[in-house]
């Protein structure tokens, strides 16, 4: 857009540059130049002056002959006619002794972007190619790129494509990393440059006289190579290890990229790097640009999704500093809640505390909810800043809190009693509607237990009138209604009303629809309303799990060194807006390598084997292994998702809880087994390996806890195939659950197993250890000698339908991998 | 790969653009795109990276500058954010300072070097070796008469320490003036280290991280090699553990690709060959341990006084050798929320404090600190409301200052060489700050 007076501009400046004696004189001449490009980048339209310009461009002075071609490839689009005139001169100039001024030319020859002056330009360029200068064929080789895209329908020479690539081997590393480029852009259509092992083992050798831009180049070309054998692809492997560790984040990342690639089948040497670049990693997010930093910490995110305890003894490292920027924090604030373990949870509450009175709402709010997400190990002590904070009555502190302890209810059950102290008087300070959706929320599950509920949502009731966000008032009336039901005498006068308004005021469709939905549901009685309204107020059976599975690294390595990890803010992996807590879901990836269903005959025998070698056998798991002569087969498909398993899980709780032991033994389709596997020390394995080995026999680990962890839990399924001799195919589902509660909470564990008696099946082993452990303390010393340094995992196994040979295979399958396991860490 | 490359001010004024790619894939209304994501965000800081449709923004702020690339989804994130640092630091190279007017007196200087370093989107070359062939354009310089260059003079004029300090703006100057002036052959090393320390509320060391680098900054066109002698006692990790006190102990070191490390190991001698402008030769990070005490403590006393008004008496230590200071200090001690006013009392004239209701904090400012001395101050803060739980909301104070000609981790450069001795008068300075963004004291 022109600017007001350019006319007047423009004229000033042609007059100036027609000046005979401004032309004479080569340092007023330049000035003036000069002039035409400042009103240029101030965004004065001097497109006129082109052909002043291009007069001025016939010059022996460097400086002006640049700032000329500045001005001519910005407008050569507009006067391509003129543009021919300038050819000339450049086509003179790539004749010039000077290869700067070779090179000059050359260059904004390809710049001008004029499909017509095309065909003046191959001439130079091919001669380009063959020039003495190493800065002239840089330009020369990439020109060719700039052509083709000029002219991506035409037909490319080639001779010159030949050319490229023997230019590949040209001295100067610039001229071979320009020629991997333009080879990329020029033969696009056949997927870019042939990489065979030549070209790889020449680019490999050269890879150090390259600068960091040109390694990258060169490490990212590489990806596609694939090597021929085991032994070349460690050659290669070995001669990149200096770069993984580069102190220039840009190589160590480019390399490690291509690591993941090539390692793709060898997934230990790909976790060998991870573990080797942690190093220049924990630098880079040192480094005084911020920017460097981010990009550091979103890859570290990346890696930690497949090696949870790689950076777990660095945690001080992303302690946040005062003046870092709100972005830096929230993602240093992710990761500290990854690194939490037994040790240095103190010192990460502690610091963390300290960042929920920042100043910036976003930072505090982010670090609540991170503590929150440790509350999940260790609800107390989180819990304990959660209400310091609530007594700073600030909205955003208050609002955050609150709804970090909905999340924090939904999946720690075991919390709601300091959760429901904690929400007295929390109502005043809440401002926004997030943070009343969530305490509304609390309200209906625990509002028996909350003895000012009522008058709570009195205020909210009066209040309705002036509610402007939906998901408030739709929250309201779930809360009012769910009260009533458990409180009725209190909340009808208010229940009424409500209805009323929503029914008869309210504009919004779904708040009325909703209303006269329980209007409705209240005239059919209230075991009818009960049966609708009474939801689940928690997810006990995932409640101690914090950690995912760890990935494997091919679920991430595409994304890395892109732009996607730093695509992904705070706000999308944590989103704020929901009404009720989600279900903290695991995706469980049937490892589609593995056969889908495996013998595993060979395996029981191995397992009687080995119980034997190693001393520590049981008879019971003996005798189960003899038992099972039929051959039996496990197979994961069809997979069964978390919130079947938590359906399934849960249903077979209630089911035992609520019938008595003879109605069970009516239940013949499904079976229940409680079983003590003695030995194995697996709580310490690594989740990687045990997932890893269970699914050797196809058994799918749905969810963990992290090693280390009291109690630790692991949850499972698989499917049984199970051929009778003669009968048809007969196949189970099997979900199971192992625990690990350690030496401290034996004694709970064995109370617990005998307040258990006559509830559930109980395995002969069990039946064992329960006469040794009388649950009296002498009982108890006594049974520890007894076990000695050995520890117990309890196995929990639900099956359906019920066929008790298949469930005692399965059993022996287990503890045979479970033996394995703790044997190969011994 | 660079679509196109822009330099915003932070007015998001258009100082320097340039379509690098030749590509012509999106038209000029990306700057526009761009800075209006950028001010539809509410703070100052929008993230580093953010997409219109297909068009990827990646940008860095360095000296108040948005410096902007476009690029594709696949690119390597490393690579451009290091490209756009680096592209900075040449401009400051090249144009002496880093701030709008330099940018914009300079465009022509910039269009040349990024003619030069970018072709086609692809980065060719950013050594200042290679690309001091290749720039013809003398910088211009800003800088105008300015009233701190007084400040060198002593008192009655007499020159006092002319000769032995080298003004803090010497090192500002373009790279280039020096070969046409003539100018004065000069080389500054500086030992420049970031402290982050985090102090608990019973002035035990939570948290201590030191961040330093060497950095050489050269102005003589014929300098083939230097050598920089270390602490003789300086040793890397944890393991080497030489005798006792004195040894200087880092914990992780890099350096760049061009110094000879051959006499490192035996006699601590970094040997190279410096180019023209600035270049990071070695960096370096301690964590966790200080090698000695921490400069700073904190002894509150925070109460409610009978009015219902908020009463902070702090007192300030400074722990550092009693011939060093600290200097600019500022503290900055968050407040409850709803604070309106605060009268004051500080220990001597020069300091000075203020309540900052948008940050919600007092800025104590000092602008120098000596060693061994303690300063306090009484805040007496206006608080309509106040409760006791808001006393949970004062802290922690954290500190920002400069401590000149000192190292914490005590690294010292011996001994300067270059070779062959230089023809004239050649100037070698060498300097030393540390200073902190994030020095936290809980209270």
């Amino acid at each position: 857009m022109p600017y007001l007076g350019s006319e007047d501009t423009e004229r000033e400046l042609r007059r100036a540059l027609c000046n005979p004696h401004i032309q004479s004189d080569p340092l007023r001449y330049r000035n003036t130049v000069l002039k035409v490009l400042r009103a240029m980048s101030q965004g004065v339209d001097v497109s006129g002056l082109f052909s002043e310009m291009v007069k001025a461009c016939a010059t022996v002075d460097i400086v002006q002959k640049k700032l000329v071609y500045v001005f001519l490839c910005s407008y050569a689009a507009l006067n391509p006619e003129l543009s021919l005139l300038v050819i000339n001169t450049l086509r003179k100039d790539c004749q010039d002794p000077n290869p700067m001024v070779r090179s000059l030319a050359l260059r904004n020859m390809t710049n001008l972007r004029l499909s017509s002056l095309v065909e003046y330009v191959e001439q130079p360029l091919t001669a380009g190619l063959r020039d003495r200068a190493a800065c002239v064929r840089r330009v020369a080789v990439l020109g060719w790129a700039k052509i083709h895209n000029l002219q991506p329908n035409s037909e490319t020479d080639a001779a010159v494509v030949n050319e490229l690539y023997t230019l590949l081997r040209d001295p100067d590393p610039v001229v071979m990393v320009n020629c991997l480029r333009a080879l990329e852009e020029i033969l696009k259509e056949e997927g870019g440059v042939a990489i065979n092992k030549p070209i790889t083992h020449h680019l490999l050798n050269r890879l150090k006289e390259c600068d960091v831009w040109g390694q990258c180049e060169v490490l990212r070309v590489l990806q596609r190579y694939r090597p021929q054998t085991e032994d070349e692809l460690f050659d290669i492997l070995s001669l990149l290890d200096a770069s993984l560790v580069s102190p220039h984040p840009p190589v160590m990342a480019a390399t490690l990229s291509l690591f993941l690639g090539l390692c793709s089948a060898l997934p230990a040497v790909g976790l060998a790097a991870l573990e080797r670049v942690r190093a220049p990693l924990l630098t880079a997010c040192g480094s005084p640009s911020r920017e460097m930093r981010l990009t550091a910490l979103c890859h570290i995110q990346l890696l930690l999704r497949s090696l949870p305890g790689l950076m777990g003894a660095h945690y001080k490292r992303f302690f946040c500093g005062y003046a870092e920027p709100a972005y830096i924090k929230q993602r240093k604030m992710q990761v500290l809640v990854e690194l939490v373990n037994d040790d240095n949870v103190a010192m990460i509450l502690d610091e963390l505390r300290g960042y929920c009175t920042d100043v910036n709402t976003d930072t505090a709010q982010a670090a609540i909810s991170a503590i929150g997400g440790i509350g999940r190990s260790y609800s107390d002590r989180c819990l304990e800043i959660l209400t310091g904070l609530l007594g700073l009555k600030q909205e955003h502190i208050t609002s955050a809190v609150v709804q970090t302890m909905r999340d924090l209810v939904w999946v720690c059950p075991q919390c709601s009693d300091t959760v429901c102290e904690a929400l007295e008087g929390c109502e005043d300070t809440l401002q926004d509607s997030q943070g009343r959706q969530a305490l509304l929320w609390l309200l209906a599950v625990y509002g028996e237990r909350v003895s000012s509920a009522p008058y709570t949502l009195e205020v909210f009731i009066d209040g309705v009138r002036s509610e402007t966000s939906v998901g408030v008032k739709m929250e309201l009336l779930t809360t009012t209604m769910r009260l009533f039901l458990c409180r009725p005498a209190e909340t009808q006068d208010m229940l009424g009303r409500l209805l009323h308004y929503c029914i008869e005021e309210e504009t919004d469709m779904c708040v009325r629809d909703q209303g006269h939905l329980y209007y409705r549901l209240l005239h059919r009685g209230i075991e009818e309303t009960q049966k609708v309204l009474q939801g689940r107020r928690s997810d006990p059976s995932l409640g101690v799990l914090i950690g995912r599975p760890a990935e494997p690294v091919s679920q991430w390595a595409c994304s890395f060194n892109t732009l996607d990890p730093l695509k992904q803010g705070p706000v999308e992996t944590e989103p704020p807006s929901r009404g009720s807590p989600e279900h903290v879901t695991f995706d469980p990836k049937p490892n589609t390598d593995l056969s889908e269903t495996l013998d595993c005959s060979q395996i029981v025998k191995l397992h009687s084997a080995s119980d034997r070698a190693s001393g520590c056998s049981d008879s019971s798991a003996e005798g189960l292994a003899s038992s099972v002569a039929p051959p039996l087969s496990l197979s994961l498909t069809p997979v069964l998702s978390p919130e079947e398993f938590e359906r399934l899980w849960l249903q077979r709780q209630d089911l035992h809880t609520e019938q008595d032991a003879e109605k069970r033994e009516e239940e013949e389709d499904c079976a229940c087994l409680v079983e003590h596997i003695r030995g194995p020390a697996i709580a310490h394995c690594s989740p990687q390996s045990l997932q890893a080995a269970m699914q050797l026999v196809n058994i799918q680990t749905l969810a963990f806890t992290p090693p280390h962890t009291l109690p630790w839990r692991v949850y499972l399924f698989t499917h049984t195939q199970h051929t009778h001799s003669g009968n048809a195919p007969h196949s189970t589902l099997i979900v199971g659950e192992l625990l690990y509660t350690g030496e401290a909470n034996r004694r709970v564990r064995l109370v617990k197993t005998g307040s258990d008696d006559g509830v559930l099946v109980e395995g002969s082993e069990e039946e064992h250890v329960r006469e040794g452990g009388d649950p009296t303390p002498a009982g108890l010393r006594e049974s520890a000698r007894e076990n000695g340094e050995e520890e117990e995992v309890k196995v929990t196994l639900k099956q359906q339908p019920r066929d008790d040979s298949a469930l005692k295979g399965f059993l022996s399958i287990l503890t045979t991998v479970l033996h394995t396991l703790s044997s190969e860490r011994a | 790969m660079i679509s196109q490359l822009f330099i915003l001010s932070s007015k998001g004024d258009n100082l320097i653009y340039k379509d690098s790619s030749v590509r012509g894939e999106a038209g000029s209304d990306v700057i526009n795109v761009f800075y209006e994501k950028v001010t539809a965000l509410p703070g100052d800081q929008p993230p580093v990276v953010m997409n219109h449709g297909d068009l990827h923004f990646v940008h860095v702020r360095q000296g108040g500058l948005y410096w902007v690339a476009t690029t594709t989804a696949d690119s390597s994130p490393f690579s451009i954010i290091e490209f756009l640092n680096r592209l900075a630091s040449l401009v400051k190279d090249y144009c002496g300072d880093l701030t709008e007017k330099a940018v914009q007196m300079n465009f022509a200087l910039i269009y040349e070097l990024l003619d030069e370093v970018v072709d086609y989107g692809y980065v060719q070359s950013m050594s200042s070796d290679v690309l001091k062939n290749f720039i013809q354009t003398e910088a211009v310089s800003p800088r105008p008469f300015s009233l701190f260059q007084l400040s060198n003079v002593g008192l009655f004029g007499a020159e006092t320490q002319q000769s032995k300090v080298a003004p803090s703006s010497a090192a500002s100057r373009p790279i280039q003036s020096s070969r046409e002036q003539g100018g004065k052959s000069e080389i500054f090393v500086d030992v420049i280290e970031r402290m982050s320390v985090v102090i608990g509320s019973n002035g035990v060391l939570m948290k201590a991280d030191v961040e330093g680098e060497i950095k050489v900054k050269c102005y003589m066109p014929n300098c083939s090699e230097m050598r920089i002698g270390l602490n003789e006692e300086f040793s890397i990790g944890k393991s080497q553990l030489r005798g006792y006190g004195a040894a200087v102990r880092v914990d992780e070191v890099s350096f760049h690709q061009a110094v000879k490390l051959d006499e490192f190991d035996s006699s601590r001698i970094l040997r190279l060959s410096p180019s023209q402008g600035e270049q990071t030769v070695m960096q370096y990070q301690l964590s966790d341990v200080l090698p000695s005490a921490p400069p700073f403590r904190l002894f509150p006393t925070i109460e409610r006084d009978s009015g219902g008004k908020l009463l902070m008496y702090l007192k300030l230590r400074c722990d550092l050798p009693p011939k060093s200071a600290a200097i600019n200090l500022c503290a900055s001690i968050p407040v409850p929320k709803g604070s309106v006013s605060m009268s004051l009392e500080l220990s001597s004239p020069d300091q000075s404090a203020e309540l900052k209701l948008q940050s919600r904090s007092i800025e104590w400012t000092i602008p120098r600190f000596p060693g061994g001395t303690q300063l306090s101050a009484l805040f007496k803060v206006e608080v309509p409301g106040l409760s006791p739980s808001s006393l949970m909301e004062v802290g922690p104070m954290v500190l920002n200052f400069e401590l000149p000609k000192l190292t914490v981790s005590g690294l010292q450069v011996r001994f300067l060489r270059l070779s062959p001795v230089q023809p004239g008068p050649a100037q070698r300075w060498v300097r030393y700050v540390t200073h902190s963004d994030s020095y936290i004291l809980r209270i």
